[in-house]
């Protein structure tokens, strides 16, 4: 599913040049349920960004369900992070003047699905992740685990090949966060690849395979 | 563009900052106010003055004779050329593009109805005169074709003499009557003054009018004439065919080609050629005010929206995150920006139209007369063109907020903290 070779990446700005990747290589297959683990200025996070397409790399090959993802324009790039990918970030990044629903079928609403399908669709999901009856609810109307589901729920509207969720439970008190991770643990099981980017041993535990990132290179690429 | 999505992050995004978006609005809608506000003032102007203008025909020259200046053909200077009905008729024959000739001879004179004796002028004329000077006939008719062909002793005065000789409240009824003007005796065939009565179209009112036929005839003034109007074919203008006239009645009468008097001329067309191009000038000049007003508001709306895409750039992150492409951010915010010019805009149209209106109807209402302002009004071509302006400057203000909306990075615009 996710193919990473000789990955280099730096930060430049006019003096100095901070290399952030120092060549990783990473294959994640299909249905694998991983977490990348490293301190702060490890690098994961400008990693989970190349992998969303969100960033550029300066120099190596990055496959995403067998194509390459290189040189992309802005609107390929948004073509590609709509069809393949979900988005959980650490602060939910919810639109707080929309309601619930209407947050979970925005991605929808990108790719141009029609208005009723796209509120079934964003219904079925709130469904999965338990708040069919939150809908009608403004995200500061809920609370940060309830938030956290519905940014969930977003990202798996559009049926994303890879679910990228980065520190999803940073924000998230230890109960709260055990129950994200169950729905992730859930997520899994119907067959969808999910890479979960943190710091927290615990929530690493969970994932079936742990990568560790450490100064720019992957330490420990083995199976748990 | 026109989806319910659309509108409703535009409703959304509005209505969070409401003090905001009114003052933006205010500043494009008092903008295109003061646009229609100025043009319909500035037509309010120009309909007053070619109100004068009335329906005195335009394509018009006056001609008359006055002393000459230099010594030609073994004539002293000094002696005035008398123009006659010969003039008139080599004229109308020679020169190409006239379409009439309205001659005027005046005399002074006295008439006499019963005991009553009162002293008007006497003017003598062909039937076109009424045509150029555009006069008001209330009862009658003017002098025709046949009265001059015939040389009838028919007569029409002005309204004011029928009202001395026949009584204030029964003028109507001299038409028919007979009187007598300069000891002949004539019948009053109509009651006329002028389109709109003003102190130097007064005289109208106290003058008397006879075929100039009738004229020569009877009171002896021997073919001569005063001044005569000439009128253009609608196809010619009077200005071309004037000096041609002029250089004809110079040779005619043994002015010097070279005299600037003996035969002077007034060119009516000039006059109104001048005025309409005063006015056209004034236009243009009330449009650039108007624009530059809009303009400022429309800075104001460009201004607005930097802002609101700065504060919205982690929203706009996310939104690309989950699949956004820059084109689509680039819509939205051009949206908002033409929805924004365009509703304070057309309510300034309104509000500058119901204004402009409102005036008009109110000064017919109590029947305001200023001699400087008539009929304010707004052409439906320039409230179209003031639409058209908001679609394009909405447009532009939202342009570069926009792009700077589709540069946004959402690694950057996403960054916790």
């Amino acid at each position: 599913m996710i193919k990473l070779r000789d990955i280099h990446k730096a930060y430049k700005t006019e003096f100095t040049s901070l290399q952030v990747l120092k060549g990783i290589d990473l294959d994640i297959q299909e249905g694998e349920f991983a977490s990348i683990m490293g301190s702060s200025g490890s690098g994961k996070s400008t990693l989970l960004n190349i992998l969303g397409i969100l960033d550029e790399y300066d120099s190596g090959e990055y496959h995403l369900a067998g194509q390459l993802m290189k040189d992309l324009s802005e609107k390929q790039a948004a073509y590609y992070r709509n069809q393949f990918i979900g988005f959980v970030f650490q602060s939910f990044n919810l639109l707080n003047f929309k309601t619930a629903v209407e947050n979970v079928s925005l991605p929808l609403y990108y790719r141009k699905v029609d208005r009723k399908l796209r509120h079934e669709k964003a219904m079925h999901y709130l469904e999965m992740v338990g708040l069919k009856d939150w809908a009608g609810h403004l995200p500061t109307q809920l609370s940060g685990g309830q938030q956290q589901r519905v940014a969930i729920a977003r990202s798996m509207v559009t049926e994303p090949k890879v679910l990228l969720a980065d520190e999803p439970t940073g924000a998230l008190d230890t109960k709260t966060s055990h129950e994200v991770m169950g729905l992730f643990q859930k997520i899994n099981e119907q067959g969808k690849t999910v890479l979960i980017v943190t710091h927290e041993q615990d929530i690493a535990k969970v994932t079936e395979r742990i990568i560790e990132i450490q100064d720019g290179v992957i330490l420990t690429p083995q199976q748990v | 563009m026109f989806d319910r999505d659309t509108w409703q992050e535009i409703f959304a995004s509005l209505e969070k900052h409401k003090l905001r978006t009114a003052l933006t609005a205010l500043g494009v809608f008092w903008g295109i106010f003061m646009l229609i506000f100025m043009l319909g003032m500035g037509s309010g102007l120009r309909n007053a003055i070619f109100r004068d203008f009335g329906n005195h025909a335009k394509n018009v020259m006056y001609v008359w004779s006055s002393g000459t200046s230099l010594p030609y053909q073994g004539f002293q200077p000094g002696r005035t050329p008398r123009l006659n009905m010969e003039d008139v008729d080599y004229l109308l024959e020679n020169v190409e593009g006239v379409d009439y000739i309205a001659p005027r001879t005046t005399v002074p004179g006295n008439i006499t109805k019963g005991e009553i004796v009162e002293s008007y002028e006497i003017r003598g004329e062909l039937a076109d005169m009424i045509k150029v000077e555009g006069f008001r006939v209330y009862k009658g008719r003017y002098i025709h074709p046949s009265d001059v062909a015939e040389s009838r002793k028919v007569i029409v005065i002005g309204k004011r003499v029928a009202e001395v000789l026949f009584g204030a409240g029964n003028w109507e009824a001299a038409i028919g009557q007979s009187l007598t003007a300069n000891g002949v005796e004539f019948k009053v065939v109509g009651v006329f003054g002028p389109e709109r009565i003003k102190p130097w179209t007064e005289s109208d009112l106290e003058a008397t009018v006879i075929p100039l036929t009738t004229m020569h005839r009877s009171f002896g003034t021997g073919g001569r004439i005063h001044y005569f109007a000439l009128s253009a074919l609608p196809n010619y203008k009077v200005s071309d065919i004037e000096n041609k006239v002029n250089s004809i009645l110079k040779s005619r009468h043994h002015v010097a080609p070279n005299d600037p008097r003996g035969i002077g001329g007034f060119n009516l067309e000039e006059q109104f050629d001048r005025i309409n191009g005063l006015f056209n000038g004034i236009g243009l000049f009330l449009w650039i005010v108007g624009i530059g007003t809009l303009i400022a508001g429309v800075v104001g709306v460009s201004n607005i929206m930097i802002i609101t895409v700065k504060e919205r750039t982690k929203e706009i992150g996310i939104r690309k995150a989950i699949g956004a492409t820059p084109g689509m951010i680039i819509r939205s915010i051009l949206t908002e920006s033409v929805f924004i010019t365009l509703i304070s805009g057309y309510l300034g149209l309104l509000a500058g139209v119901v204004v402009i209106g409102g005036i008009d109807v109110v000064m017919e209402w109590i029947e305001v007369d200023v001699d400087m302002f008539y009929n304010p009004q707004v052409s439906f071509q320039v409230a179209i063109g003031a639409l058209l302006i908001l679609v394009v400057s909405g447009t532009l203000a939202g342009l570069i907020p926009a792009l700077m909306a589709a540069r946004v990075n959402p690694v950057v615009a996403l960054k916790d903290e």
